[in-house]
């Protein structure tokens, strides 16, 4: 069955509309977007530079994240919103070294280690329990996430100052329980962003001919290390474990046959998401300089799987290019839709309201479409 | 005692435990401690006990709401927010034309159904689309409605100075005040003191008449056709019964008892929330019904009802009693979550090995 439906998927694309309409089936999604956005940035009338200086910044900020949510799609976990959990092993990671006072990139280098093995358990145990949960791993991965933070506030909130002894007037509330709701991360603010400015500061303003160019600033490491990631990505789909996920990812029954332990390669797929969700949000809490202990983490798994849905991936497929023009269109749209809501009905409110129906949206939307193509393909 | 009798003790226990279950258990548990300390700090037990009971009402419908999905085989009905909104809509219309007391809630209760009977239609055909994923797709298409419904608080046409931000005067206010049309009309009616216990008798009474009509309308035949499709549906195709029609009739059910549900709360709380305050709406009656004891494949009226009774208790009684003992520290927040999201985690990863 399921055979017949990916001929008859294949079979145009094959014949002679290959250009315009191969493009257009495959990148509807972000070219749809790129529509609002460039209606948007018109009905503001925003200055590009201010736009583009915008949207550098949050790409740094968020696509670390938004690309660990890659590897899991391609097991079959399907969107990973279970990131939350990562997050909060980084910021775990953070509140150790914020406390020992170790600052720069040093700091953040620490944390990035110390954040790995406390991700690697708790993303074992996410995939211990997405294995009992086959076929409804996103919404049991979302509600894990809600439980994680919990956990979060029972160990932060409750436990630090009672249990597990801890004395730090900066970090610690007044009464000497609990951690205080704000941390400000003056030491390890832009470490890594910034980690590259002996070479070159990533400052653009210049001008050619009449249009002006800048100020921008390029956070120059950060963007690198995303690109590394992106390699190390591509390089593991194509190692023996990538390949044993993407057919654990095409049908778990056949990949059982093969002799592939189906449940071991999902773990393992869980785990890497865990460990690199944890980096991005060391990588976001260091461009943003502050650290909101309870809230931080909440919005990170919509905000990155609404990200690679705007760039045009599914449930079952998710590109290095779906995270990247996802997470380039979906920001472009977050700095646009408030000035364009204030410009529209002259409420700032309403843009606001529109970004988070638009997140929101966005999901409901892809996640209905697949499941509604999904049974079409089924049916046939 | 002889060994005989010892055995059947043991046997017995172990039936309790087994129909009981381990989750309910420890809640049941965590109850009775919380109980204990509140006893023991010397706290007023009756505040306790009447808070306890007003939730226990407010919150019945909403829990009620979970069970024709579950019947038909949809799931747990994370849109539940679809219905809610709804019910809020009806809300602000009624208060909108200035009507008080019963006539006000009529209204709302009238504006809402046929909103809710409409749009649980629509949800419904979304959620035939899209079989297996159900829960997902709903949890998103009711966070997207809130989401999408706080630009229409903001913009919609209503006009009474009551409602509307008083400054700027744009937009309704998130939060509106019953207190001059239907705040507390049900919790009133014949409303009686026992033992400092208020009783809102009314509120119970508008319930118990809900939860007796779900409890009939299972047992008629529409019910037992729904509760078969959602049992088994290649059965339930066999012998005849409209397998797609019972599972709208199930989502469009669950959807109007949310409308409804939301009303009742809102009236008991004396408040209508809008904006993002329905956005967590399915989450505590979710929790609720599968700490009763529901599962994906079997929930009754006695799990919508245990489940109601242990949830909001704890709920009710943990702010208090932990403020009480840890000055300040307030876990009970902490506990709602860990247990409901806990609690829906259980289900989810269990379904599958009955």
């Amino acid at each position: 069955m399921s055979e017949q439906s990916t001929a008859q998927v294949e079979t145009p694309a094959r014949g002679l509309g290959v250009g315009i309409s191969s493009i257009l089936r495959n990148w509807s999604v972000p070219i749809f977007f790129l529509v609002i956005s460039i209606a948007g940035i018109a009905a503001a009338r925003l200055d590009i530079n201010y736009l583009i200086n915008e949207v550098v910044g949050r790409f740094g900020r968020n696509a670390f994240l938004v690309i660990s949510l890659i590897i899991p799609v391609m097991a079959g976990l399907g969107l990973n919103f279970g990131i939350v959990i990562g997050a909060m092993a980084g910021q775990t990671a953070l509140v150790i070294v914020t406390h020992y006072r170790i600052d720069g990139l040093a700091g953040f280098m620490l944390a990035a280690v110390i954040s790995v093995p406390i991700a690697m358990m708790l993303g074992w145990l996410v995939g211990r329990t997405l294995n009992q949960a086959k076929g409804r791993e996103m919404v049991t991965s979302m509600i894990m996430g809600f439980f994680a933070n919990g956990i979060y506030q029972l160990v932060f909130l409750v436990l630090l100052g009672t249990l597990i002894p801890m004395k730090d007037p900066v970090l610690i509330l007044g009464s000497g329980i609990g951690l205080r709701n704000t941390i400000d991360l003056i030491g390890l603010s832009y470490s890594l962003d910034r980690a590259m400015d002996w070479l070159w500061n990533g400052f653009v303003f210049t001008s050619i001919g009449a249009t002006r160019l800048g100020p921008w600033r390029f956070p120059i490491c950060t963007l690198l290390v995303i690109g590394i990631l992106c390699v190390v990505t591509t390089f593991i789909t194509r190692t023996k474990l990538g390949q044993e996920m993407r057919a654990v990812g095409q049908d778990m029954h056949i990949a059982q046959v093969a002799g592939i332990n189906v449940d071991r390669t999902r773990i393992i797929a869980t785990m890497m998401s865990t460990v690199l969700a944890a980096w991005g949000q060391l990588i976001f809490l260091q461009n943003i300089g502050t650290f909101n202990t309870y809230s931080s983490h909440e919005q990170v798994g919509m905000f990155s799987v609404a990200a690679i849905l705007v760039g045009g991936a599914t449930t079952r497929r998710a590109t290095i290019w779906n995270a990247i023009v996802g997470t380039l269109l979906f920001h472009t749209l977050f700095v646009v839709s408030p000035l364009a809501g204030q410009r529209l009905f002259g409420v700032s409110q309403v843009g606001e309201y529109f970004r988070s129906f638009l997140a929101y949206g966005v999901i409901a939307v892809a996640l209905a479409l697949h499941a509604w193509q999904g049974r079409a393909g089924k049916s046939k | 005692m002889s060994d005989e009798s010892k055995a059947d003790v043991r046997q017995y226990v172990r039936n309790a435990y087994e129909q009981l279950g381990l989750p309910r258990l420890i809640i049941i548990i965590f109850l009775l401690s919380l109980f204990a300390v509140a006893v023991i700090m010397r706290m007023d037990l009756a505040i306790l006990v009447k808070d306890s009971i007003t939730r226990i009402g407010m919150n019945g419908i909403l829990v009620l709401a979970m069970l024709p999905t579950l019947a038909c085989g949809v799931g747990l009905n994370f849109g539940l927010p679809v219905g809610v909104i709804a019910g809020l809509v009806g809300a602000v219309t009624s208060m909108n034309w200035g009507l008080k007391g019963f006539a006000g809630f009529a209204a709302a209760t009238a504006i809402a159904i046929p909103l809710a009977v409409i749009a649980g239609y629509l949800y419904a055909m979304l959620l035939e689309r899209v079989q297996g994923q159900e829960m997902m797709v709903g949890t998103y298409v009711g966070f997207s409605l809130v989401s999408g419904m706080c630009m229409f608080w903001l913009l919609a046409p209503y006009r009474n100075p009551a409602m509307i931000f008083a400054l700027g005067g744009k937009g309704l206010r998130t939060t509106i005040t019953l207190d001059r049309t239907f705040g507390k009309v049900l919790n009133d009616f014949l409303g009686f003191s026992i033992l400092d216990v208020y009783i809102p008798t009314g509120l119970l009474l508008f319930m118990g008449v809900f939860y007796v009509a779900i409890a009939l309308f299972f047992k008629s035949k529409a019910g037992l056709a729904m509760r078969t499709v959602g049992s088994n549906p290649m059965y339930a195709r066999s012998s005849g019964i409209n397998v797609q029609g019972m599972r709208t009739l199930g989502v469009i059910l669950s959807t109007v008892l949310a409308a409804i549900g939301i009303l009742v709360y809102s009236q008991s709380y004396g408040f209508v929330q809008l904006y993002t305050a329905p956005l967590t709406a399915a989450f505590p009656a979710v929790a609720s019904v599968l700490i009763g004891g529901a599962s994906l494949r079997k929930a009754t009226i006695g799990h919508a009802l245990l489940g109601t009774v242990l949830f909001h208790t704890l709920l009710t009684i943990a702010l208090p009693v932990t403020q009480t003992v840890l000055q300040g520290a307030d876990i009970s927040e902490i506990a709602r979550m860990i247990m409901s999201n806990g609690m829906i985690i259980y289900a989810l990863t269990r379904a599958e090995r009955r």
